[in-house]
């Protein structure tokens, strides 16, 4: 037994089989559509080759049995034996779930072979021709008993041998290994010196045995130079011996049992790219350069030198600030980790649903927070879901609304400012507003639709209470509304939006930040304290008047912002510290935005804009409202993170009581 | 101890043969496809190579054929790391210059048996 220890690299085993599985599925979708590429017949077939390989190394043996039978139903349409037709694709497409299913039951230590598994791999058997392959290698027959004292070999390489890398040497060395071994050369090949090519082999020999070795072992020797020399091996036969043992079959080593039980399969790992390591490796370095020109001022700095650190300085600021990005950069993934599943999604539910649908997915390569497109995932197939079931229309109604009877899904991601927009946009039917405000004043969300703009008609379909189980078909609802693709989206930081026109198709737009683990912020004071607003909800800055000012019935007060008028919150008021101003036009009012509500947050004074690394507040103290974690300010102290979406919650509620 | 070049598009099947031969005391180079296993070989001289043959980019039969004909590989030792055992495979890994194969699935123990069978 070696002393490696194969469970280290199971990890990277699943997560390799993982793309592979992906990119088999993105193969046979566009296979299925007719695409006409052997490079994607190839794609397939490398994916459940590796697989198999690998999980065959690795000892996953109901893994490597299954993607067996695959890769031989694969070969045969690689091969020109089978063509690729819709039964192919479908159940091929089927083995890649199940082969996903066994590799997570293998990591978390299961049986990975399952009723459904060994069902499907029936199945899959059952088309390969021959049927039988699920059977492992069989070893080969013993060879009957030889009673072997000794060999005659006959070698002459070809001339071309060395070249192939292989060396008689080394084939002496391995017959001295099984005994004796004498050689006669042969030298009457052999050029003049003239003629001679250093790398040509010329030479021939008799060698000599003298031990029983057993046909395999001495086969064994010339395996791999098997056509390139004149090989005759003649056994050396002893008087008859009694019951000589049958020589045992050379058993293949058993898969060793996979004993370590994956550890937490959650833990979390992200992937990345080796030029996203080679950047931080050199500004790593480049920082190191930096810091040993500063340390030369260790001991004080004349006036001559001031250039020279200033220099320093403003190179530290830059090296700082690139290491920074470059380490952020290591969390963002492309998109497309989150894309690639809705082809086969999209398919399966056209298929279901009568319905011709083409995904259309654009600017896969745009880079999210890792966090960030996690969570992304959920909410974008409920839209999809909606979009197919709900959006587009069935061929003949499109017919008969003069479109193509080819409904279009875009998926497209992109950035715009410093946010990532998402949008999921059909050209379907669109939003049918009478059946929407029907609904709507049934489930007493509003009194009537009397004077509701579009927009606002549309905005309705994000209220709680909406969608309900009852009211959802098989497919789309599963009880869950649009209402928890909004919050799961805001959760995020992020915004969702709804463009419809009726006809012409519905476009949602999610709206996400790039990242969670650092904002940009506006800072500012109240009192003592400095809080931070994240800019992505700042609307405004204002002076406000105090004739702009009027206080309602239970306290609280309005001021007019344009054409709104909006409510006050004082910071102080709501965090409990000392502000040093207290009537609005002394300080200034921050007009913020959450949940498309506007509140004006009132504070001292603004300090300044400034990019804060956020901290949490849970993990450190505990959960506080209006809070959504905190940061460190260049001099050390702490500023508190303003969680805009909560201070207008907060102020809701207050406005209800 | 020798200079050996892995060649696989699996980073798990990879890392479990450098890893292997890097505890046997082997200065082990990784390349992930065909090409950039030529490219690798163009600047250092290695005593073996260790190829899969499956590989996208450029599989480990066309890797052969071409590293044939770089200057210094004409007798290398080229391995192919297969798990087709069927004999056309190891036929035309032969006949584009390989110099013998290990058929997988192996362990660590099987791979040091042939390197050390090749590197003698």
């Amino acid at each position: 037994m070696s002393k490696v220890d194969l469970a280290q690299f199971h990890k990277a085993f699943h997560e390799e089989s993982l793309d592979g599985l992906d990119a088999m599925e993105q193969a046979l979708l566009a296979l299925d559509e007719g695409a006409d590429d052997p490079e994607l017949i190839n794609v397939v077939f490398r994916a459940a080759h590796s697989i198999k390989g690998g999980a065959a190394t690795f000892g996953f043996t109901d893994v490597a049995a299954f993607t067996h039978v695959a890769e031989n139903l694969m070969d045969e349409v690689r091969s020109g034996r089978r063509p690729m037709e819709k039964a192919v694709v479908e159940l091929l497409l089927r083995s890649g779930d199940t082969v996903r299913d066994m590799l997570a039951l293998s990591m978390a230590g299961k049986p990975a072979a399952t009723a459904e598994s060994q069902a499907l791999l029936a199945e899959l058997s059952a088309m390969v021709s021959g049927g039988t392959a699920a059977a492992p290698a069989a070893a080969k027959a013993a060879a009957p008993a030889e009673a072997i004292e000794g060999w005659d070999i006959a070698f002459r390489p070809f001339d071309y041998l060395l070249k192939t890398g292989n060396d008689p040497a080394r084939m002496f060395r391995e017959l001295g290994a099984l005994g004796p071994l004498r050689a006669e050369c042969d030298a009457s090949k052999l050029p003049a010196l003239a003629d001679m090519d250093a790398s040509s082999s010329y030479l021939g020999w008799t060698l000599h045995l003298d031990a029983g070795a057993k046909r395999a072992a001495v086969e064994g020797v010339f395996d791999w130079v098997d056509g390139d020399c004149e090989l005759t091996l003649t056994p050396r036969v002893a008087a008859p011996a009694p019951a000589a043992p049958a020589a045992a079959p050379a058993a293949p080593a058993a898969p060793r049992a996979v004993r370590e039980v994956a550890t937490n399969s959650e833990a979390s790992s992200v992937r990345v790219g080796i030029e996203k390591i080679d950047t931080l490796i050199n500004l790593v370095g480049e920082l190191v350069i930096t810091q040993s020109m500063l340390s030369q001022f260790h001991d004080g700095v004349d006036a001559s030198q001031l250039e020279m650190l200033r220099h320093g300085l403003a190179q530290l600021g830059r090296h700082t600030r690139e290491l920074q990005e470059s380490v952020m950069s290591i969390r963002m993934l492309p998109i497309s980790t989150v894309f690639n599943r809705f082809p086969r999604l999209v398919r399966d539910l056209a298929q279901k649903l009568d319905k011709k649908v083409v995904l259309d997915l654009r600017g896969e390569t745009t880079e999210l927070d890792k966090t960030v497109l996690e969570k992304i995932g959920d909410p974008l197939v409920h839209l999809v879901r909606n979009a197919i079931d709900h959006g587009l229309e069935v061929p003949a109604k499109r017919l008969a609304a003069g479109k193509g009877d080819t409904g279009t899904l875009r998926m497209e991601a992109f950035h715009r400012g410093g946010s990532i927009v998402v949008e999921v946009a059909d050209d379907g039917a669109g939003l049918n507003r009478d059946a929407i405000v029907a609904k709507a004043v049934q489930r007493g969300i509003i009194a009537s639709g009397d004077g509701m703009s579009d927009d606002a008609v549309a905005e309705l379909i994000f209220e709680a209470g909406f969608s309900t189980a009852a009211a959802t078909t098989d497919l789309s609802g599963r009880g869950v509304g649009m209402d928890v693709v909004r919050r799961n989206v805001m959760d995020l930081g992020g915004t969702v939006g709804i463009r419809s026109t009726q006809g012409n198709g519905t476009t949602f737009t999610i709206t996400l930040p790039l990242t969670l683990a650092i904002i940009d912020g506006l800072t500012a004071a109240v009192g003592e304290e400095t809080y931070i607003v994240p800019l992505v909800s700042i609307v405004e800055s204002v002076q406000v008047k105090p004739d702009a000012v009027r206080s309602v019935v239970g306290g609280g007060e309005l001021f007019r912002f344009r054409d709104q008028w909006l409510p006050i919150v004082r910071l102080f008021d709501v965090f409990g510290c000392e502000g040093r101003r207290r009537s609005v036009d002394e300080g200034i009012v921050i007009v913020v935005e959450g949940e498309g509500t506007r509140i004006g947050l009132f504070v001292d004074e603004l300090i300044g804009q400034q990019q804060a690394v956020v901290k949490s507040l849970e993990a450190n103290y505990r959960r506080v409202a209006g809070i959504s974690g905190a940061t460190i300010l260049a001099d050390g102290s702490v500023a508190l993170i303003a969680d805009v979406t909560g201070l207008v919650r907060m102020q809701g509620r207050r406005k209800a009581a | 101890m020798a200079k050996i070049l892995a060649v696989d598009d699996s980073a798990s099947m990879r890392s479990m043969v450098a890893f292997t031969l890097r505890g046997a005391g082997h200065d082990v180079d990784e390349a992930d496809n065909g090409q950039a296993a030529l490219d690798t070989a163009r600047g250092t001289k290695f005593d073996l190579v260790l190829a899969d043959v499956n590989m996208p980019v450029m599989d480990g039969i066309s890797m052969v054929r071409e590293m044939r004909t770089m200057a210094g590989y004409s007798g290398v030792p080229i391995l192919m790391l297969t798990t087709e055992s069927n004999p056309e495979k190891k036929m035309e890994g032969k006949a584009a210059g390989a110099t013998g194969w290990l058929v997988k699935p192996f362990d660590p123990d099987q791979l040091l048996a042939t390197v050390a069978r090749v590197l003698g």
